[in-house]
């Protein structure tokens, strides 16, 4: 009588699933990354489309409402600075503009990390150890002096702020992108590829590239709250963007001073930046949690 | 149900109807389901199963270590006492001093920050109240019974400082130093290579003539138990599929799975033919089925099969006299006859 | 061990002269900055920086006579004041930064550990998420939120302290800005301590001793703190750097006098060299604490001696 296989061992296994599918659905699940990506595209679009709206500009002073609080006259909602101006749009203008540096640091920082960090990982050798030696110490020094020291010497420039921001902010993602590299490098299917001959650049788009897109896309995600606090940090101490603009930091350097007598200028943008920074947070948590291989 | 031949107080361990199971997102889960068996002092045990069959997990019942989200239920009696009954406090005068276990990885199962010496020492001092010279000494004359080299100079050493088999050594020599009655002994030689394997078996057998104490043998490889054990325990899925002294199991097996796993491994009497595995992989724990847990890969499963639960039952024909805990019992539904086994020793199917 | 101490002060010079070479290049390219021959300076600091960075020399050599000072303790000229050189407003800074600095990382690594290990050892009770809430707020709320917070409660609506200031560092003033600080490094060693407990206490060996029977306080503190402390060790490292950012922010907000104060005026002052003086101090400072939580990583790990 011939062996016979019993039927539910070739019913076990269960249907293949493509990664970012997979990853989507374990970030829809994940219901603080989910309303905090809510919550942060709201606050972008409100701080983009907002002062449009709003009947006032971010620096029409009027004499007759100087420093007044929350009041619903004159749609003056988040109240007035001691120049009569409104604190809900220069609130908002304020978010355009860390916002903005956000985006555009973080930007840079990708770009930078991303470069740096792969042909580390790919070239190897001496080269790869150099490269390292300079992110190891780049984390050793504390970047806030580096930054003031910057703006001292090279102004206060809005681009030179981003890029003075940009430049402490890679290094994560440098390692990150670098280790990511390594183990695509030694992983046996790019050994398979190479020995049919597949061109270099076609591994790299094919192969490497995808492998790295998940990583890069979790540091991101990290990197972004850090960058917008950094901003906030370096205008908060009068080093960051110059008036006329304004972000946050610098709307709650100007509430700190009043504090006492007029709250709201310090409340309304710190909650405005709080706010932000854990929703920036959640969702960095998010990415992680759904794109982490190790965690599946 | 009476025991003949047995008394219960006649055991040094006595263990009845234990189930361990574990609260998950799906519901309980059932490592565990319904084992009974007892040991006697200077007597191995041995249990053998694929992984996820329940083997490990009966350990860690015994000695009450299961995770935040498991339960034991039914009795493990020793010295008159359910174990299962105890309090931490009133447990842990019970391990490392009576019951000791060891485990499968020397490598984590170690504490690589401390000493050997530390980690040595201190079961001394806590159970048998030694100061750290004579602990000391204790230590190194046990590292010397395991027999690894220049034990005195060794034994500041850290964990990562030894060989794998060292590692394994001095792990039993850990066990064992508080002289237990009895020794969880948690895949001894798996993580081992073979020539390694046969040294550890024998310093085993070796340790228990000198020492009179039971072992439980947990393990995978048949091999190991037909070296060291007196009667085994065949677990799949949780449940027992087949028990008895370690004669029958490997001479005189009816049930299905004995036989598969007998099938599998190679033979040095060369008895031919290819090696049979046994087709599927093991179940996932969760998604058991209503019967018998072997049905899905069992050639001779029927309907019954699939949805009743066999019960372990006596198989008259090779009790003897032998003690009743070597009394062979299987739980199968088709009874061995219609089963078309070759019952001397070879492998055939069908 | 001494050999891995000698190797890992070796690793720091690189460093250290990155940062000083880096940054005094940095000024010598500034138009109007100090080494500029268009600079407008008073005489009297126009002779001070002649004296110290001999401006009439080729660049190395003044390169050099710079290092040179560094070797000697020497930070510096001010750019803008003439009767004090960076070493006295140094002296006179460093005293309170060290103070508010050192309390509070002494008591956030303190109370960090412990309750970190409260919340280990009570994982997923109320216990635990209260602290992991507390902890997830004072690591992500950025410091001049706090900061504001702390001075609403305590000094607008209990008048129990003073909302800034110094006052020669009589008690009262310190609290705030001490608190401030220990609550942010609090935050992520009390999260790092208990993250790391709870995966050493899920370990292999931690098993295999309760499986020996030794009591819950042994195992904690004699098996699993070591292991469990290595991350928390690894971690103050970039927690001290991160908090030099925090420290200045604080010091700013509450108004004392401290480095953190003096390198933001002198910013802001454009008193370049002031600046240049104080970034190679505190690299170097940083770059200190970073070596001695390597010897400490060494100390606990027995596998990195060697």
């Amino acid at each position: 009588m011939p062996y016979s296989i019993p039927k539910s061992a070739i019913e076990i296994a269960p249907p293949p699933r493509s990664p970012w599918l997979d990853a989507r659905q374990r970030f829809m699940r994940n219901r603080a990354a989910v309303i905090s990506l809510a919550i942060m595209v709201m606050i972008a679009l409100v701080c983009l489309v907002g002062p449009w709206l709003s009947p006032h500009a971010y620096d029409d002073t009027d004499w007759n409402q100087m420093g007044i609080g929350p009041t619903w006259d004159h749609w003056h909602l988040f109240g007035t600075d001691e120049l009569g101006r409104d604190l809900l749009v220069r609130t908002l203008i304020g978010g355009r503009i860390s916002l903005t540096v956000g985006v555009l640091a973080t930007l840079v920082s990708v770009l930078l990390g991303v470069a740096w960090g792969s042909v580390a990982g790919f070239v190897g050798g001496k080269i790869d150890a150099f490269m390292m030696r300079i992110v190891d110490i780049l984390y050793a020094i504390p970047y806030l002096l580096i930054a003031i020291m910057m703006v001292t010497i090279l102004g206060r420039d809005f681009y030179l702020v981003v890029l003075t921001i940009s430049a402490f902010s890679w290094m994560d993602m440098a390692r990150v992108v670098r280790g990511q590299t390594l183990s695509i490098k030694s992983k046996e299917y790019i050994e398979a590829a190479r020995a049919i001959g597949v061109p270099t650049y076609r591994i790299i788009f094919s192969h490497v590239v995808p492998n790295l897109l998940g990583i890069v896309v979790i540091y991101t995600s990290i990197t972004v709250p850090g960058v917008i606090l950094t901003e906030s940090v370096l205008s908060f101490l009068g080093l960051g963007v110059q008036e006329p603009m304004t972000s946050w930091g610098v709307l709650i350097h100007d509430g700190a001073n009043v504090m006492e007598s007029s709250p709201w200028m310090i409340w309304f943008p710190g909650a405005a930046l709080t706010l932000t920074l854990y929703c920036a947070n959640f969702l960095g948590d998010g990415m992680r949690d759904a794109l982490d291989p190790k965690t599946r | 149900m009476s025991d003949s031949k047995q008394t219960p107080n006649d055991a040094l361990l006595q263990v009845r109807n234990l189930q361990v199971q574990f609260a998950t997102n799906d519901g309980p889960v059932y490592a565990v389901n319904g084992l009974n068996f007892a040991m006697q002092r200077g007597e191995t045990l041995g249990i053998v199963g694929e992984s996820g069959s329940g083997k490990s997990q009966t350990a860690l019942a015994i000695m009450g270590l299961l995770a935040r989200n498991g339960r034991a239920t039914g009795s493990v009696d020793y010295q008159g006492r359910n174990l299962l009954a105890l309090t931490e406090q009133q447990l842990n005068t019970v391990r490392g001093s009576q019951i000791a276990m060891a485990f499968q990885d020397p490598m984590t199962a170690l504490n690589p920050y401390l000493t050997v010496e530390r980690q040595m020492t201190e079961t001394l001092q806590l159970h048998k109240g030694m100061d750290r010279k004579m602990a000391r000494a204790s230590a190194v004359r046990m590292l010397d019974a395991v027999k690894i080299p220049a034990a005195a100079s060794r034994i500041g050493m850290y964990p990562h400082e030894f060989s794998g088999g060292m590692r394994q050594r001095v792990m039993l020599a850990m066990a064992l130093l508080c002289e237990p009655a009895i020794l969880l002994a948690d895949e001894p030689t798996t993580a081992l290579d073979v020539t390694v394997q046969a040294q550890v078996l024998a310093l085993l057998r070796e340790l228990q003539q000198d020492m009179g104490i039971a072992i439980l043998l947990i393990t995978h490889d048949l091999g190991v138990i037909a070296g060291l054990c007196d009667q085994v325990l065949v677990m799949y899925g949780g449940r027992v599929m087949e028990q008895g002294s370690v004669g029958h199991i490997f001479h005189q097996a009816s049930h299905p799975y004995t036989r598969g796993l007998l099938g599998a491994i190679a033979r040095i009497d060369g008895q031919g033919g290819p090696l049979v595995p046994i087709a599927g992989s093991p179940p996932q724990m969760g998604q058991l089925p209503a019967g018998c847990p072997f049905a899905p890969r069992c050639t001779w499963a029927d309907g019954r099969c699939d949805s009743q639960v066999p019960a372990l039952q006596d198989i008259p024909a090779v009790q003897g006299e032998l003690p009743m805990r070597y009394w062979a019992k299987r739980a199968c539904h088709r009874a061995p006859e219609f089963l078309n086994f070759r019952l001397d020793g070879g492998a055939a199917h069908g | 061990m001494w050999k891995y101490t000698l190797r890992r002060i070796l690793a720091t010079l690189p460093t250290l002269l990155t940062v000083i070479t880096v940054c005094y290049l940095m000024l010598h390219m500034t138009p109007g900055g100090p080494f500029d021959s268009e600079r407008k300076v008073s005489a009297a600091v126009l002779a001070n920086l002649q004296a110290k960075y001999h401006l009439d020399l080729p660049l190395w050599q003044q390169y050099l006579f710079y290092l040179n000072n560094l070797l000697h303790g020497d930070l510096g000229a001010s750019f803008r004041y003439a009767d004090w050189s960076v070493n006295d407003l140094v002296a006179k800074a460093l005293p309170v930064s060290l103070l508010i600095g050192g309390l509070s990382m002494l008591i956030a690594v303190i109370a960090g550990v412990l309750l970190g290990i409260w919340a280990a050892l009570r994982q997923n009770s109320w216990v635990d998420h209260t602290l992991m809430v507390f902890c997830n707020i004072g690591g992500s709320v950025p410091s001049f939120v706090i900061g504001p917070l702390l001075v609403t409660v305590f000094a607008l609506w209990l008048h129990w302290l003073p909302s800034g200031g110094w006052n020669e560092g009589e008690w009262r003033f310190v609290v705030l800005p001490v608190t401030l600080l220990a609550v942010i490094n609090l935050s992520t060693v009390g999260r790092v301590m208990r993250g790391s407990l709870i995966e050493v206490l899920s370990s292999t060996f931690i098993l295999a001793a309760r499986a020996k029977g030794l009591p819950v306080s042994t195992i904690v503190l004699r098996h699993a703190l070591r292991p469990a402390l290595i991350p928390v060790v690894s971690v103050l490292g970039p927690l001290a750097i991160s908090s030099i950012t925090a420290a200045v922010v604080t010091e700013t907000w509450f108004s004392l006098p401290g480095l953190g104060k003096l390198i933001v005026n002198g910013a802001s002052n454009r008193d370049y060299t002031l600046v240049l003086g104080l970034v190679v101090l505190v690299t170097f400072v940083a770059v200190l604490l970073n070596l001695l939580v390597d010897l400490a990583y060494a100390l606990l790990d027995p596998k990195i001696r060697y």
